[in-house]
């Protein structure tokens, strides 16, 4: 990586020859009008997305065969960088002579290999993977207004990675399945964040609603709280390590005991956990309301400790401090 | 095809009176200065030669220093850094004011501080894409250690009132530095006129070589070096002179300042020549007012068109000019220039900044004129958006 990356990349180097032809000649540039598509015995969809402000808007027209939904003429008109006009232009390509539900299918990246010079070599930067290359998403609005359903109807899942379309349930998944411990292990299983790495961190191109990083830290804090869970019920309190014990307790703490207690205002802190005689003495200190609270040596103490002992097990006594 | 360089902000040609007083330092004169023997004591004369142009150039005073750099990038870092392990970093002060505009080696250094603790103020520029002298004043605290202003703006080409700038500075008693990166050369850059405390400049802006710049630093102010190591430059600056480079940024700086009477005449005239025949177009904007900007630069939002695609075109017919458009960039974040003088978000992809130089010729002018032309119709057509 560090000497391919040291002098920075000549963006326009990394394009591949399709995409300067295409840039230089858009083929399938400009409009399909209503007498266009009377010509030809179809129905006009005429689908936009993006914005100026983005930095890349597409215009996608179709002509589409009412009884076989076959896409008769494809043309697009955009507002956008090289990459955006030469994928657009392919884009329209691809769709021309498919059906509409066959049309609905093509994503980004075939896009992206359509416009490749050789097959192993990506024929845009990553960098300009997900802001120019749009036509999943402009694909989709024609569907949805040909069919004349509403486009959320179309999209099942939530997507993450936009570039190779992984969803955020694939990405759960694979982290749940294979262990995976970092975003690049996600890269490496689902391909999400292999492409222009929006989705990685905040900080990207682009702005997104969710993000690699926080996806897997979530997703391993629910592993790591379940594992402690499971360990709880099939291991007893006593033969847990030290460390593990003080887990376990945390947990009853921070899930159960200080929700109940902030409901009236107070608080409850774990001080230390000691052995005497075998028993596990849990030192605690109340906080909040309950630091004053007539009834904390009494009531609620021994609704924690019998919340405790059920949890955790019979050998347990709570010693406020 | 003759290939037509209007990206002069960006880099300059090396002059080549410039490159020919470089020469003899290679192959002939390339002792190290430090050294006793001949081999070094031989280049001092011509390094003399060479640092009298730079302090007449910027008018200092024999009791200032003017640092040599790698470039005006360390110039800045050397300043804000030096500034924060003087002042900020005991805890004296703590605030450091700068503009939303200026370049990455300011603000991102900025932004550094501002994670070493240092509190940084941005500010905003107004309907002129500039930040007045009152907007500094008020952003003034107790604890303002030092204020950063650029002296004229490598985008739009807009001039920065460093003299009331540095006047208010110098009132409340708070450092100034501004980086004149993209003034030498192109209006008078005066340091005890002007008041300032600090100033960088880069040689390879102003037809000098790149790889060397300067820091001026006024009279009785001290800064800790950036480069610890020998004692090249009384300690202040470590590391082997760069004989080369420093004589042709001499010369480079004292044509830049003879220049200046043609830079504000015939490069203002080509550049208007420009401007005017671009804004022959329909629905395209040029920022900043030309009597606020330096006489090379003029930086143009074309409605419809994104701007690397119009870079794209204009390279195609042999033309290099440079674009705000973050497409062109790593970042998505629009021009803050453009969001700045509040115009429509829709246009803030849509800038081009073309900047001429001593260097440049009418003909030029008018075959620009042609092939921008020719690039916003061509991709008007294709456009979804216009
Ligand atoms: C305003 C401004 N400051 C600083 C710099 C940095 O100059 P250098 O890259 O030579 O350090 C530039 C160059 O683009 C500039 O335009």
């Amino acid at each position: 990586m560090a000497k391919k990356d040291l002098l920075g990349g000549a963006l326009w180097e990394a394009y591949s020859k399709k995409v300067a032809a295409r840039m230089d000649n858009p083929t399938n540039r400009g409009e399909l009008t209503a007498a266009d598509a009377k010509k030809l015995h179809g129905k006009l969809v005429v689908a936009d997305h993006g914005a100026e402000s983005c930095g890349d808007a597409v215009r996608l027209y179709w002509v589409v065969d009412p009884k076989t939904h076959v896409i008769k003429a494809a043309r697009f008109k955009s507002f956008g960088c090289g990459t955006a006009i030469a994928s657009s232009d392919m884009m329209a390509e691809l769709c021309m002579g498919k059906t509409v539900d066959a049309a609905s299918r093509i994503t980004n990246i075939d896009v992206e290999r359509a416009l490749r010079d050789s097959p192993d070599v990506p024929a845009v930067p990553p960098q300009k993977m997900h802001c120019s290359v749009m036509a999943y998403d402009v694909i989709k609005k024609a569907v949805a207004l040909y069919k004349g359903v509403d486009i959320r109807s179309l999209e099942t899942e939530t997507i993450v990675c936009e570039c190779g379309r992984v969803s955020l349930g694939t990405i759960v998944d694979a982290i749940r399945l294979n262990d995976l411990k970092t975003v690049a292990d996600i890269t490496h299983y689902t391909k999400a964040g292999g492409f222009c790495k929006s989705c990685i961190e905040p900080g990207g191109h682009e702005k997104r609603q969710h993000y690699l990083v926080d996806i897997l830290r979530d997703t391993r804090a629910a592993m790591e709280k379940e594992k402690l869970h499971q360990q709880m019920e099939t291991q007893d309190f006593g033969s847990m390590t030290l460390v593990r014990k003080l887990k376990a307790v945390e947990q009853v703490f921070r899930e159960d005991l200080r929700p109940m207690l902030a409901a009236d205002g107070g608080d409850v802190e774990l001080v230390d956990l000691k052995e005497e005689g075998g028993v596990w003495q849990v030192f605690i200190e109340y906080k909040g309301a309950c630091a004053g609270c007539p009834s904390a040596g009494t009531n609620t103490l021994s609704a924690i400790e019998s919340h405790l002992k059920q949890k955790l097990g019979d050998n347990i006594k709570v010693v406020p401090s | 095809m003759d290939r037509i360089y209007l990206d002069n902000n960006a880099t300059t040609i090396t002059d080549p009176m410039v490159k020919q007083a470089m020469e003899p330092y290679f192959c002939e004169k390339y002792g190290n200065p430090n050294s006793l023997h001949s081999f070094g004591t031989e280049v001092h004369p011509d390094l003399r030669v060479a640092m009298n142009r730079l302090y007449k150039g910027l008018g200092a005073a024999e009791d200032d220093d003017i640092l040599i750099t790698g470039c005006a990038t360390e110039s800045n870092n050397t300043v804000l850094k030096g500034v924060y392990f003087d002042l900020i970093k005991n805890g004296e002060k703590n605030h450091i004011i700068t503009t939303s505009v200026e370049h990455p080696c300011v603000a991102n250094t900025c932004r550094f501080l501002e994670n070493q603790g240092a509190q940084v103020t941005f500010l905003p520029v107004n309907k002129d894409a500039r930040v007045e002298a009152e907007d500094v004043r008020h952003a003034i605290t107790e604890k303002t250690a030092l204020v950063s202003v650029m002296w004229a703006n490598n985008e739009t080409g807009i001039i920065f009132s460093i003299k009331e700038i540095a006047r208010v500075c110098r009132e409340k008693g708070v450092l100034f530095h501004t980086d004149a990166v993209q003034a030498i050369g192109k209006v008078k850059v005066d340091v005890q006129d002007a008041g300032v405390d600090f100033l960088s400049l880069s040689a390879h802006k102003f037809h000098g070589p790149k790889g060397i710049g300067a820091l001026f630093i006024r009279r009785g102010l001290k800064l800790p070096p950036l480069l610890h190591g020998g004692e090249q430059m009384s300690g202040k600056r470590a590391g082997t002179l760069n004989t080369a480079g420093i004589v042709g940024m001499g010369l480079a700086l004292e044509l830049a300042v003879d220049n200046l009477n043609y830079e504000a005449t015939e490069v203002r005239r080509l550049r208007d020549k420009l401007e005017d025949g671009l804004l022959k177009l329909k629905d395209v904007m040029v920022i900043g007012r030309r009597e606020l900007r330096v006489p090379n630069t003029v930086f143009i939002s074309v409605r419809g068109v994104e701007g690397e695609a119009l870079l794209w075109d204009l390279n195609k017919n042999g033309i290099a000019a440079s674009t705000g458009s973050a497409c062109a960039s790593e970042s998505l974040e629009a021009s803050p220039v453009i969001a700045a003088i509040g115009a429509g978000s829709e246009l803030s992809h849509t800038g081009i900044r073309l900047s001429l130089s001593r260097f440049t010729t009418e003909g030029e002018i008018d075959r620009a004129v042609k092939a921008f032309t020719e690039a916003v119709g061509r991709l008007r057509a294709v456009s979804s958006s216009y």
